[in-house]
């Protein structure tokens, strides 16, 4: 008999007072007791509707029935054998879109909290360390990754479970991608990141560190060696606004006040080298994910007071209910209908306060958003010391600039066949952000597992 | 894990090492760089290639130890091992087509010209080299550099080799009777700012090298910007040679002190610690 209660049990979290001054995780995951609570609240539809809305097609109802039969071990395996970063896909994924929004009990209530128990399972096998060894027969033919962010991890796993001699080539001293150097801490830990990609390299991937492509080697070297290419490179270009003083002391990018943050573990210093500056008033410009994640690191790194200055209203904001919800409890300022137009610097060169502008929302535009527009002489100050601008990215020209036949989009992203995901280049497959600009990681990685599939039957057909 | 082959001391404070690198030695060209990371705590730094050996497969790098990890470096031994050592960054410098150039460096910079003014050399022009130090103890690669320039003038700040002065003096009195189609100027942005306003006036091309705070060295974070001809640039992808007479050094020179108090903060406790 289902559990018929008609919302999500909450999963506990760390009190916002206290967690906006450290980076421990926010949310601490189900208890047994939990899971198995809300596990019982699936019905377990013959049609599956859950199912479609995975980019990678979990077998949702049959984890679930695995965990309500309390068998944690089968769960996982049903996971991991479409999913091979669960732990990671349980915190970051947006279920709200995706399969929690085609489950039948959210038709009336709330949907089944799917992620989560996602979550609990891998968490739960993680920390066991027990993992099956796979029998896999090897099949001598190489192929090289180009990228180990999820969608290049993920092509990876899947080949090397074919049999493929698998390597892959990073740019950064560590795999993971916006894992590592984008997300913080308190919403995925490293640590838990690590262990993931521990797991599935253990299938036999060899990980290159400290490979730019397009330097170091280029694609085509790469076909000499390689019997095939993927290139998961993401979107790691960030925009800035063209707006004057945007060069001063004090102003990142979301991408470089992140990397420092995360990946050279800036929260740390001095104990790390790399240091981060973050003023007593910090200003994020832009309204997604990222801006929430850069909100809310500067909070944690003693910022009086963080404001999100977007231009649109809270109904537009793009980024996920949940971290808007967590970026107000902690004390993120929301500064709504709100555009900069210039920073001001003080003598030295050190920001000193963002001039802006305000706006109102007129008809809709291409994006299908009503487009803000300016209301004239409404420019006002904001003193802030720290300005982050996290208005978007767009792939890396690099490879586009070195690899002469490789066809692109006029906005940077490389032009590939839907079906699978090959390059205008024989052999060169790629997937994820460099192909779709900045989307999600469980698309990241569909892209993967489908290049995977095609560059199977490209080298045994060759 | 990159393994130090070899270390000499240029001058007091100036380090020559050669680090293993194969891959990275068979790509490089003058003027690209590498990023290095030292250990898990490091902060990733750009140093300019100062030199490649294709074959023993060794990437040269010369640093003066300025910072928390310039000097954390220097205390690394021949054998000891680097973490993390990537490259080749940046684009390489077009030398090709030029008779008469002149190549200035200014202090740590000099290094950094050496390679330029080699394969200049080796490429068949004239080369005349400028090179100027705070003093005579802090020269550097004088030999080197006489084997490959046709004429070579050093100046030290406080006179203390003879030649009192800036290599900017030097510079206006050859332009005085000597013409050059390429001036390559690598040092302080100071001296690259007014090496680029003199040879403006001559019309003479100039190439300049930045080195600006990086993270990744690959184009993803921004850190690196600098204006050239009004328009943001990213040195390490766009760079790090510019043109001379289009960038902008004042703001470059205020996005350079960006991190003075954290690394004085930073320096001060580990003197405290040792
Ligand atoms: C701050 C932030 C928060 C986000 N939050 C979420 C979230 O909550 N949920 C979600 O689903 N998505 C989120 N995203 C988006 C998601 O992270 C990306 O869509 C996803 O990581 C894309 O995966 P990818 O493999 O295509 O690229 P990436 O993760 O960008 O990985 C690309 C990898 O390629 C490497 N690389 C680049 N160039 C080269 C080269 N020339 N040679 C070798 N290696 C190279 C990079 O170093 C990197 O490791 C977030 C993104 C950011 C920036
Ligand atoms: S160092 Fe990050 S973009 Fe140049």
């Amino acid at each position: 008999m289902p559990n018929m209660s008609p919302t999500k049990y909450k999963m506990p979290e760390q009190d916002p007072i206290k967690r906006n001054k450290n980076f421990n995780e926010v949310a601490l995951g189900y208890t047994h007791e939990l899971a198995i609570e809300e596990a019982m609240r699936c019905l377990d539809c013959k049609h599956m509707p859950c199912v479609k809305g995975c980019p990678v097609n979990v077998d949702i109802p049959g984890f679930i029935k695995a965990l309500v039969g309390n068998n944690i071990p089968k769960a996982y395996e049903i996971i991991t054998s479409t999913n091979s970063l669960p732990a990671i896909c349980g915190r970051v994924c947006p279920q709200e879109s995706q399969c929690e929004l085609l489950c039948v009990r959210g038709i009336k209530h709330e949907p089944v909290a799917i992620g989560r128990l996602e979550r609990y399972v891998a968490d739960t096998m993680l920390e066991k360390t027990i993992t099956k060894k796979k029998n896999i027969t090897k099949n001598k033919m190489k192929v090289a990754v180009v990228g180990g962010g999820p969608a290049g991890l993920t092509c990876a796993g899947d080949l090397a479970l074919l049999g493929y001699e698998v390597t892959i080539f990073e740019a950064f001293h560590e795999a993971g991608g916006v894992l590592v150097y984008g997300i913080p801490e308190f919403r995925l830990p490293k640590e838990l990141v690590k262990k993931e990609i521990a797991t599935l390299t253990k299938l036999g991937i060899t990980i290159k560190p400290n490979m730019v492509i397009g330097r170091i080697l280029d694609i085509e070297e790469l076909l000499v060696d390689f019997g095939a290419v993927f290139i998961g490179t993401g979107a790691g270009l960030p925009r800035f606004m063209n707006i004057p003083g945007e060069n001063y002391n004090g102003v990142y990018s979301s991408n470089e006040f992140l990397t420092r943050i995360n990946l050279m573990k800036a929260y740390k210093f001095p104990e790390y080298d790399t240091p981060v500056r973050i003023g007593k008033n910090v200003a994020v410009v832009g309204g997604g994910n990222v801006a929430m994640d850069a909100a809310r690191s500067a909070k944690r790194l003693g910022a009086k007071n963080v404001y999100i200055i977007y231009r649109r209203s809270e109904d537009e904001l793009p980024a996920r209910e949940e971290e808007i919800h967590h970026a107000k409890e902690e004390g993120i300022i929301f500064t709504l209908l709100t555009n900069p137009t210039k920073i001001i610097g003080d003598e030295d060169g050190n920001v000193k306060a963002i001039e802006c502008i305000k706006m109102k929302l007129g008809e809709k535009d291409d994006s299908g958003r009503a487009r803000p527009i300016k209301i004239n002489n409404s420019e006002h100050i904001i003193d802030v010391n720290t300005v982050i601008i996290a208005i978007g990215q767009t792939p890396n020209p690099l490879i586009k600039n070195t690899t002469s036949a490789l066809k692109t989009h006029s906005w940077g992203g490389i032009i590939v066949d839907d079906d699978t995901m090959q390059t205008s280049i024989d052999g060169v497959y790629a997937g994820g952000d460099i192909v779709t600009g900045a989307a999600t990681v469980i698309l990241a990685m569909g892209a993967g597992k489908k290049a995977a599939k095609a560059i199977d039957v490209y080298l045994k057909n060759k | 894990m990159y393994e130090i082959v070899y270390k000499r001391d240029l001058n007091n404070n100036v380090k020559m090492m050669k680090v293993a690198a194969p891959l990275i030695a068979k790509k490089a060209m003058p003027g690209q760089f590498i990023m290095l990371r030292i250990d898990e705590h490091g902060e990733r730094i750009p140093l300019t290639i100062a030199g490649y050996d294709r074959t023993k497969g060794l990437i040269t790098i010369i640093f003066q130890e300025v910072g928390q990890t310039t000097i954390k470096l220097g205390k690394l031994k021949s054998g000891d091992m680097i973490l993390d050592f990537v490259g080749p960054l940046g684009k390489a410098s077009h030398l090709e087509g030029y008779k008469n150039a002149c190549v200035i460096g200014g202090g740590l910079g000099t290094a950094i010209a050496y390679p330029q003014a080699k394969h200049l050399h080796d490429l068949g022009a004239n080369v005349d080299v400028i090179t100027g130090f705070r003093n005579s103890d802090l020269i550097l690669l004088e030999d080197e550099l006489r084997a490959i320039s046709n004429n070579l003038f050093i100046t030290t700040d406080d006179g203390s080799n003879g030649t009192k002065g800036f290599v900017t003096d030097v510079l206006k009195s050859q332009l005085q009777h000597k013409t050059y189609d390429l001036v390559i100027a690598i040092g302080p942005l100071i001296m690259m700012k007014f090496v680029s306003k003199l040879t403006k006036e001559y019309g003479i091309k100039t190439i300049i090298s930045m080195n600006p705070i990086m993270v990744d060295g690959t184009g993803m974070c921004g850190g690196c910007r600098v204006t050239v001809d009004g328009k943001t640039k990213f040195a390490c992808v766009d760079g790090p040679d510019f043109d001379g007479h289009l960038v902008d050094f004042d703001e470059a020179m205020m996005r350079q002190k960006m991190y003075h108090k954290e690394e004085e903060h930073k320096c001060k406790m580990e003197q405290h610690h040792a």
